[in-house]
């Protein structure tokens, strides 16, 4: 029977096409199982010296669109995204917020200290499960909410090409949401 | 910038970059914690590279089997302590995938194959010496046959 | 200058590959003889210079020449020079040219010893040898040189990951790709055969000992491999179902059901286009695993460095190699004649059902390897395939194929004696049944799986010990009688025989470590002790050590067995100075009866420290299991009647090869 025959190779065509579009895709990013899900239930004590903490109702905020940073001064591209995180501080209808996860509060402190504090409130995640309820798996991870929902994940670093390519149109579009 | 992928990976990925610690936490009743394991591996480590959470020594893997086994502990099934991981993580942090129409060829393939081929092998085999009996000859095959026979007389 | 020189060897190599893969291809399909006996020059010239590059660079490697790259990036003065040299092929260009190389010694030995095969067959699958290394050189020449020079030349190098800097693994790479390259002939040899459109006894005759000295090489690779991982890893795990360790099982499953085909081939003249597919999915699957490692497209700890570029040479190199094969198969196999026939019981039907058993065993390791990649594109969801399923599925599959291979062994060729083997086995099959239940009551009840994997890994051991009795006679007649017939079985028998032994003591082994280890961990002080199984360890003292280029710490540990005798261990953590990183090297004690495997951790501060122990029941039968089988493929490799001119095994890389003589094709 002829159609037996042909039978591997068209196994093959559809691995090899499998791999054609493989080829461009990241096996390393894992997608939020979070999006669209209303924020977890936390509440977070502050850092000394630097605030009242963060709970889940800071994040229902009916004017702005909130973004949720988790950050570690022991973690080196969380200071290469720094001046992105300023950025996004200071836009207009945005409130930024920041978890500091599994670190020390002296040494998140002298973090900020040097490089800014780019965050409107801050809650200290000493132990890391607030994190793992938000499904992060390292730092930095960034999350955009709206109405308390989550919206978008960032896992990784902003850089500034992704910060016009991703971070702000997910902004924009969320804000032109509100608005109609 | 390539040629410092290699090492960059392997320092990111390595399997021994983490010390290697002893959980504190275990389990003082030995059924409870044998549980705990069981349940363990069937968790990816998800900042390793296809290592279960009771394998790895990296800090994330570490805070996971503390959940597992605070939620034993506190008398959780097996059930409830994986969706837990899965409502935050997705069906990734799971090493065995659940049965479900996006798994349906990973779990059921198997069986179709061995039961496609299964039977080409029992076609192949129960129905041989009828497929490869030789065709009867023709009358010119006959012929010349005979003609052959009657030479080598 | 000598990198230069290499490069220029390279392109030599190149060069004559290419005569050797147009010349002979073109002769045999115009009958021109002088086009075709050019193969052999060609092969000869071809390996010449793809030893002279590897040699060339790994005088770089010996001399530690920072100039060249992959020197600086991988290896460092200080290392010794073992893993100097093993460092050549430590990284992704230079296994490439090991890769390489071995293609070409291959086809050098093709040229060789197969002086009296049929002159198109032999131009045939020279030529096709070529063409494979002529996308190897490419892909080497154009994206991945070895010899590729720094402007800036480092004082130092970057030195090899330390987990590298091990025995087990400096031979384990050439060992696979020996066994890859072994399965490239049997691959020739299947394409000669569908441009021929013949396959007669004599093929079979040849392909056999290719096959089994590439299943050898394979299986040796592989239990390096996972030997490795066991005792360097710190939590003795030798086998993840990580998806490179899958690319190197996969073509193991297959070339076993190729070697197991390629007997009904020879002896019965049948199964032909099944086996010229199988040799063609045997090495498909061993450029698959080449592009799963070298692409990045899944993750894994063993990948090389991820560059979509090179995935994409190797993609389309998968392309013309694997889809002109199957391309070739499904225009050409109609031409391949099927012939001996067989009853429905028989060892023919016993083999063909081993094909199917493992056929579909690869097919679900494919599959499951696969399915990550394939969920995230088609339906977009990330989706983990991990040891809980393969471990299940594959293990519910090896169930029917185990009993099979108890089974087929007794049978005839043509039609078993069903009522004289059932008579015969009944013994086993009870002993077995009793293995089983008396696993299920020693082990407390702890699972009702693990003993019936028990039982049919004691079946096939009774089953295989039973028919070997039986051909010896054994109890029938005087020992000394049964004694000489042992001696005189054929070598291929003792292989079967041996081969199956192995892998039933193998399997054992794997049953026990998987379903009874126990792991006990403590933090303690000098002093301590801690208990596992029925050993008690204490830690007497922990102190720093040095090696050539690591320090460490060394914990020094006193284990007390049940019956009072004890042993001291030595558990380290090593951090070696180029890299990093920290090393386990795990003190293990081995036995029969288990390996108590013992890891030193971090420090707690103020002198305590965390230690892991580890019971793994009956661990060591793995390895011995996996040595009687590659004993067996030896001693049927050295069987008289497969030397029609093919050299014994090269047993190990660098080793002696003796010359086979030719006899009478007959």
């Amino acid at each position: 029977m002829p159609i037996k025959r042909f039978l591997p190779l068209f196994i093959f065509a559809g691995i090899f096409v499998a791999f054609m579009i493989g080829l461009n895709l990241n096996p390393r990013e894992v997608p939020s199982a979070l999006i669209d899900r209303p924020a977890p239930e936390f509440s977070l004590p502050p850092l000394e010296g630097a605030g009242i903490g963060l709970s889940r109702a800071d994040l229902a905020d009916g004017d702005n669109i909130v973004v949720v940073n988790f950050f570690a001064s022991w973690c080196g591209p969380c200071r290469v995204e720094h001046p992105a995180l300023e950025q996004l501080g200071q836009l207009d209808g945005v409130r930024l917020h920041g978890i500091a996860y599994k670190d020390r509060p002296s040494h998140s402190l002298s973090f900020l200290k040097s490089l800014g504090n780019p965050y409107d409130k801050i809650g200290t995640d000493l132990k890391g499960r607030t994190a793992i309820d938000w499904g992060v798996t390292g730092t930095p991870e960034t999350f955009i909410l709206k109405d308390g929902v989550i919206r978008y994940q960032h896992i990784g670093p902003i850089h500034p090409t992704e910060m016009d390519a991703r971070i702000l149109p997910v902004i924009r579009q969320l804000q032109q949401e509100r608005a109609s | 910038m390539r040629i410092l992928v290699l090492p960059l990976f392997l320092i990111m990925f390595s399997l021994n970059a983490w010390a290697i610690g002893v959980d504190k936490d275990r389990l003082a009743d030995p059924a409870e914690e044998a549980r705990a394991q069981q349940i363990m591996k069937k968790l990816r480590c998800l900042v390793c590279q296809n290592q279960s959470i009771i394998d790895s020594d990296a800090g994330l893997a570490g805070d996971l089997r503390g959940i597992v086994r605070e939620q034993v502990r506190a008398g959780k099934s097996e059930r409830e302590i994986l969706a837990f991981m899965t409502d935050r993580y997705g069906d990734w942090v799971l090493l065995k995938p659940p049965v479900k129409p996006t798994t349906a060829i990973l779990w059921f393939g198997p069986l179709i194959l061995l039961g496609i081929g299964g039977f080409l092998v029992f076609r192949f085999v129960a129905r041989r010496p009828q497929r490869l009996a030789p065709e009867p000859l023709t009358q010119e095959e006959q012929d010349r046959l005979k003609r052959i026979m009657g030479e080598k007389k | 200058m000598i990198a230069e020189l290499g490069h220029y060897m390279l392109v030599l190599a190149l060069g004559l590959a290419l005569v050797q893969a147009v010349l002979p291809l073109v002769g045999a399909a115009r009958s021109d003889q002088r086009m075709m006996m050019m193969g052999q020059p060609a092969a000869y010239g071809q390996f010449l210079f793809s030893l002279l590059a590897f040699l060339a660079l790994t005088y770089s490697y010996v001399v530690s020449d920072f100039s060249v790259r992959v020197v600086a990036s991988n290896s460092h003065s200080l290392k010794p020079m073992l893993y100097k040299i093993s460092g050549v092929w430590g990284n992704h260009e230079g296994s490439l040219l090991l890769w390489v190389m071995f293609l070409a010694l291959f086809g050098a030995m093709v040229a060789r010893f197969g002086r009296n095969l049929p002159t198109t067959l032999r131009a045939r699958v020279l030529g096709v040898q070529a063409l494979i290394g002529i996308g190897f050189y490419l892909f080497m020449l154009l994206t991945s040189n070895p010899f590729e020079r720094l402007a800036d030349v480092p004082f130092e190098g970057n030195g090899l990951n330390p987990l590298l800097q091990d025995p087990g693994l400096a031979f384990h790479p050439p060992f696979l790709y020996l066994g890859y390259v072994g399965l490239s002939v049997a691959f020739s040899f299947a394409i000669a055969a569908l441009i021929e459109g013949r396959v007669d006894p004599a093929w079979a005759r040849w392909v056999r000992p290719w096959t089994l000295l590439a299943w050898v090489c394979l299986t040796i690779g592989i239990v390096l491999g996972s030997w490795w991982a066991y005792y360097e890893l710190g939590w003795g795990g030798w086998w993840g179902w990580d998806p490179v360790e899958n690319a190197s099982f996969m073509p193991w499953l297959v070339a076993t059901a190729l070697l197991h085909s390629a007997i009904v081939v020879e002896k019965r003249d049948t199964l032909k286009s099944w086996t010229v597919l199988l040799a063609i999915i045997a090495f498909s699957f061993c450029l698959l695993g080449t592009f799963i490692v070298r692409s990045g497209i899944i993750t894994s700890v063993h990948a090389f460095a991820t560059d979509p570029e090179r995935g994409l040479f190797i993609l389309i190199f998968l392309a013309l190699v694997i889809g002109g094969s199957f391309l070739l198969f499904a225009l050409r196999a109609d031409r391949l004649q099927a012939g001996g026939l067989f009853a429905p019981i028989s060892r023919e039907s016993g083999l063909v059902i081993n094909n199917l058993f493992l056929s579909v065993a690869a097919a679900v390791v494919l599959y499951g390897t696969l399915h990550p990649l394939l969920s995230d594109e088609v339906f977009g969801i990330k989706s983990s395939v991990g040891a809980p399923f393969f471990n299940l599925v594959f293990g519910l599959l090896m169930i029917p194929l185990v009993m099979t291979m108890g089974l087929g062994v007794h049978f005839k060729w043509k039609r078993a004696d069903i009522k004289g083997v059932s008579q015969r086995l009944m013994a086993v099959v009870g002993l077995s049944l009793l293995a089983a239940v008396m696993t299920l009551y020693v082990s407390h009840g702890g699972g009702v799986m693990p003993a019936v994997w028990m039982g049919i890994g004691l079946w096939l051991l009774f089953s295989t010990l039973q028919e070997l009795g039986q051909r010896i006679k054994l109890f029938r007649g005087p020992l000394a009688d049964s004694l000489r017939r042992l001696k005189r079985q054929p070598r291929s028998s003792w292989g079967m025989s041996l081969g199956h032994l192995g892998f039933a003591i193998g399997l054992i082994g794997i049953v026990a470590t998987s379903s009874w280890s126990e792991e006990e961990q403590k933090v303690m002080q000098i002093g301590d002790s801690m208990t596992i199984d029925s050993y008690q360890l204490t830690l007497n003292d922990v102190v720093p050590a040095a090696g050539p280029n690591y320090s460490a710490v060394r914990g020094i540990v006193t284990v007390t067995g049940a019956s009072g005798e004890s042993y001291m261990a030595y558990p380290e953590t090593r951090s070696y100075i180029s890299s990093p990183m920290t090393t386990t090297e795990g003190a293990v004690r081995t036995s029969l009866s288990g390996d108590l495997f013992i890891v030193i951790g971090e420090s707690e501060g103020a002198g305590r420290w965390g230690m892991r122990v580890y019971h793994k029941p009956m661990q060591v039968w793995l390895w011995i299991g996996s040595t009687i089988m590659v004993l067996g493929g030896l001693i049927s490799l050295s069987d008289r009647r497969y030397r029609i001119g093919s050299p014994e095994g090269r047993k190990q890389a660098g080793g002696k090869r003796k010359s086979g003589k030719p006899l009478h094709a007959h």
